[in-house]
């Protein structure tokens, strides 16, 4: 009980806010929780590279007596509309810009609004927080998405064009290689911050503010200083599709946390950073490789830009080198302090830096729902999160308590 | 008249009691050591004084009235001034820097007055008859020099009790002798002072008076001539005079020695050691002696592979190898219990068995991983062993005392099986008690078959345990002496040549 209570310590404050938030929400804003259950319209479902040859089956768990007749009046529409499509290669239409789902049917509503819109922070806040583990700091993840958003959408055109290896193998399947080059090339981006924060001993801060300055300035050179448009199905899929009744952003950044928890905790990679993090000289003399361990942070953190930078592109369905990622290096560090794990590094908390993350993407939706200007936005948001920030700082906590305490002492008395 | 006293001092952290009612009493004037085991809670007792913690409940009064201090500054102001273990200076300011930080002469547009703040720093100096350039940067000046410093810096301040923390553990025996003449000085102009130690010779040599801590209560206060040092020592550690001669005599030096283990052909890194060289058997206990700076700790260095050689060979168990990092050396089933204990040894964040498995598991790598139940039972087993203080193995190891956390150390090593163990300086800033159970357990080891390479500013400790014995001047190898040759006595003509 007292150990398990310990391990989740840390989520308590972000979760408490998180949980105000939603509170404030439910009062405020109306039908602010409803999730609805939408149907896709037949002209949008359309065959992706991973369709699973089965439609729901009657009297799965989710489907309720009072839209029992719907779904399986549908199962039938979305078998043949896949059959159809397979039939016509045809390009998804863009009927208010939901996409495409695998089953038919998604949930729909603003939880699901934020979960979606908040996994490129959730992705990126992954990687940093190894990388704030270990003591350092890679302030260059915007840029990188930038980059990876560039390449991937530079490569699709040139594939939609035909004049690109691999384009043979139609639109259905070659958006992989664009997606693969993405990857590739932002975590050689990470690789790069690792050498030389880790190779070379400069200081965190300074050499991945190189990649921030340099690397928009990289995305432009790939884009030709463009604004690359693109609509090939599986990358629009990957922000704006729906897989298992839930948007597919939501599945990789599930996957994404599934993945570090098991290479940190399952492998003694995650003690290596938080050890390297909390001393790393005492580290390197217990034997620890520790600038190997800080250099994989960043190839990991590079890596999480690259899946972020993706997800941004497929989002809007174009590489803008200028915009793509602006500011989000701040937001994934901040999500990745909210979750408590401290700049100084040592214990790191991925689960905490996910609550941050959508701690964050809630306070700007919220703000956007109510009609908060965008270029205000930013000064509630900034209060928000130091309220967050005292309430984890123990200092003010004894401070806050002592005063009630003090007040309480006095009421007694009186 | 007392000029400190505390009454009934409690402490309770998480739970445990640090201090259980302490009553303590400095008069002006004097030398007052304050002993006990690691853990006994001196360094607790004297945090509360300083104000660095609150204490649960007791009070405090100097000079005649009862203070409570909220930060060591505020006791500083009062003319309470503490210098601790650890130089906590910065060594990249200059020395009038150091002494004046925090409390600097303004010009009269505000200002630092440079010019000023040299002859203050002068002055602070010339207290203690120091002669150094004060516009240095810190760092080029000794450990004890920079002790010393930190003293200036105490006393700049209109201080009445100086308080110290282990002042001598890093010092040669000509500075601690330097550091005691002006510890007299200041008694003589009337200044308390606490002295806080672990060597007892040094107790006798400048105490007044002595108090004795244990398990968090006061033993008593006593007059320094009237306690015989077998006595202070048992009051201590709790056992009869007669207990601890048996315990020192249980320690059996071991004369099997097998196979070489490790052996270094002029290996030498230029500008930190001149070439030498170094065989160890199984078995057998290899001390390194000389003064502090004489290259000890770096042949250390460079065998476990922290500061690569530039010149010679090295072989481990008739293979060769080339140690050039730390994490070769352990998956040699090398060890080294580094000097610095915060700075190379323990990670303060990370729980007790974290810090046990640490090195194992560096040397298995990131895969091959154990089960919590695994690490559990390993952390279990060295806490019995070792009988290392603390609740649990869940507890973080920056809540341990020294002494403790030195043992932690020894675990964490221990638990790789190691072929040679480094031990470098591994007594520093520990009591008698866990002394005599290092001591005793190096020897254990070295039946077991283990190598041992031993390290220690204390000649007595090298001469009493070790087989053979390096001495070392000026980051030289100047001579070697074995079995019945080894003596306090040799081994000084050595080192002084």
């Amino acid at each position: 009980m007292n150990k398990s209570s310990n391990k989740f310590r840390h989520l308590v404050w972000p979760l408490v806010s998180l949980a105000l938030l939603l509170l404030f929400n439910a009062i405020f804003t109306d039908n602010f929780f409803k999730i609805e259950v939408k149907k896709q319209d037949s002209a949008q479902a359309v065959q992706t590279p991973s369709v699973p040859t089965e439609s729901p089956q009657p009297g799965t768990s989710w489907i309720t007596p009072e839209n029992y007749e719907t779904v399986s009046d549908s199962t039938e529409t979305a078998a043949q509309t896949v059959k159809d499509s397979a039939g016509q290669q045809a390009v998804p239409e863009k009927k208010d810009g939901k996409g495409v789902s695998i089953f038919g049917y998604y949930l729909y509503g603003t939880p699901i609004d934020i979960l979606n819109q908040g996994s490129k922070v959730m992705v990126l806040a992954i990687g940093m927080t190894l990388v704030i583990a270990t003591g350092g700091i890679d302030i260059s993840v915007g840029a990188v998405m930038a980059i990876a958003g560039a390449i991937a959408a530079l490569l699709i055109s040139m594939l939609d064009a035909g004049n690109c290896i691999g384009a043979g193998m139609g639109p259905s399947v070659y958006w992989i290689i664009p997606v693969i080059a993405a990857l590739v090339l932002a975590t050689l981006a990470g690789f790069w911050n690792g050498m030389l924060v880790a190779g070379f001993g400069i200081q965190p801060m300074v050499a991945t503010l190189v990649l921030m300055v340099a690397g928009r300035g990289v995305a432009q050179l790939i884009t030709d200083g463009q604004i690359i448009t693109f609509d090939n199905p599986g990358l629009v899929f990957l922000c704006n599709g729906h897989a298992l009744f839930l948007p597919f952003s939501v599945w990789i950044v599930i996957a994404m946390y599934v993945i570090a928890c098991l290479l940190t905790r399952k492998t003694a990679f995650g003690l290596f950073i938080e050890s390297v993090g909390n001393n790393e000289r005492a580290s390197r003399y217990a034997g620890i490789e520790a600038r190997r361990i800080k250099w994989l942070t960043y190839v990991i953190c590079g890596f999480c830009a690259g899946v972020a930078g993706l997800l941004a592109a497929s989002n809007i369905k174009c590489a803008d080198s200028n915009n793509a990622g602006l500011y989000l290096e701040l937001d994934a560090i901040l999500a990745t302090v909210i979750g408590g794990t401290s700049m100084a590094g040592g214990r790191f908390f991925l689960s905490g830096s996910l609550v941050g993350a959508i701690l964050i993407q809630t306070l700007t939706t919220t703000m956007y729902m109510k009609n908060v200007s965008p270029a205000i936005v930013a000064v509630p948001k900034a209060m928000v999160v130091i309220i967050v920030c005292l309430l984890q700082s123990p200092v003010f906590r004894a401070k806050v308590l002592s005063i009630f305490a003090s007040k309480a002492a006095k009421g007694g008395v009186q | 008249m007392d000029l400190l006293q505390t009454k009934g001092i409690e402490k309770q952290f998480l739970g445990v009691k640090a201090l259980k009612g302490v009553d303590f009493a400095v008069k002006a004037g004097e030398i007052h050591a304050l002993m006990g085991e690691n853990g006994a809670g001196k360094s607790t007792l004297i945090k509360i004084i300083t104000g660095v913690y609150p204490a649960s409940a007791g009070s405090v009064y100097f000079n005649g009235k009862e203070c409570k201090f909220r930060s060591p500054l505020d006791a500083e102001h009062a003319g309470i001034s503490t210098v601790y273990q650890e130089v906590n200076l910065l060594p990249d300011l200059s020395v009038a820097e150091n002494i004046c930080i925090g409390r600097e002469p303004r010009t009269k547009l505000g200002f630092i007055d440079k010019k000023e703040r040299k002859v203050q720093a002068r002055k602070a100096l010339a207290r203690l008859d120091i002669d150094i350039n004060v516009g240095e940067n810190l760092s080029s000046y000794s450990i004890a020099i920079q002790q010393l410093v930190a003293i200036a810096r105490a006393l700049d301040v209109d201080c009445k009790l100086l308080i110290l923390d282990e002042p001598t553990s890093s010092l040669d025996e000509n500075e601690v002798k330097e550091l005691f003449k002006v510890m007299k000085k200041l008694r003589e102009e009337g200044m308390a002072i606490i002295f806080i130690t672990h060597f007892l010779d040094q107790v006798y040599e400048v105490s007044d008076r002595i108090t004795i801590l244990r398990d968090g209560q006061l033993v008593g206060s006593y007059e320094a001539k009237d306690l015989p040092r077998i006595e202070m020592v048992a009051k201590m550690i709790g056992k009869t005079p007669d207990e601890i001669n048996q315990m020192q005599a249980g320690i059996v030096k071991n004369t099997k020695f097998g196979d070489t283990v490790y052996e270094a052909k002029n290996i030498g890194r230029v500008g930190t050691i001149s070439p030498v060289d170094i065989s160890i058997r199984e078995g057998e206990q290899l001390g390194l002696a000389g003064l502090l700076g004489s290259g000890r700790s770096e042949i250390a260095q460079i065998i476990f592979g922290v500061d690569p050689h530039d010149s010679g060979t090295m072989t481990m168990c008739g293979k060769s190898v080339n140690f050039n990092s730390p994490q070769k050396a352990v998956k040699a089933k090398v060890a080294l219990i580094a000097e610095d204990r915060k700075v190379t040894g323990i990670i303060p964040d990370l729980t007790i068995r974290e810090n046990i498995m640490l090195a194992l598991q560096a040397s298995k790598g990131i895969w091959k991983t154990m089960t919590l139940k695994q690490q559990e039972e390993m952390a279990e087993k060295y806490i019995k062993l070792l009988r290392i203080k603390t609740p649990s193995g869940e507890q973080l190891i920056k809540h341990l005392s020294g002494g403790n956390q030195q043992k932690v150390l020894i675990a964490r090593w221990l638990a790789t099986n190691p072929k040679l163990l480094i031990l470098d300086e591994p007594t520093r800033g520990i009591d008698v008690g866990a002394k005599a159970e290092i001591e005793a357990l190096t020897q254990q080891l070295c039946g077991e078959g283990m190598a041992v390479i031993f390290i220690s500013s204390e000649l007595e400790e090298v001469v009493r345990d070790c087989d053979r014995v390096i001495v070392l001047r000026d980051r030289k190898k100047v001579g070697e002496v074995a079995g019945a040759d080894i003596s306090l006595k040799n081994v000084m003509k050595l080192i002084a040549g």
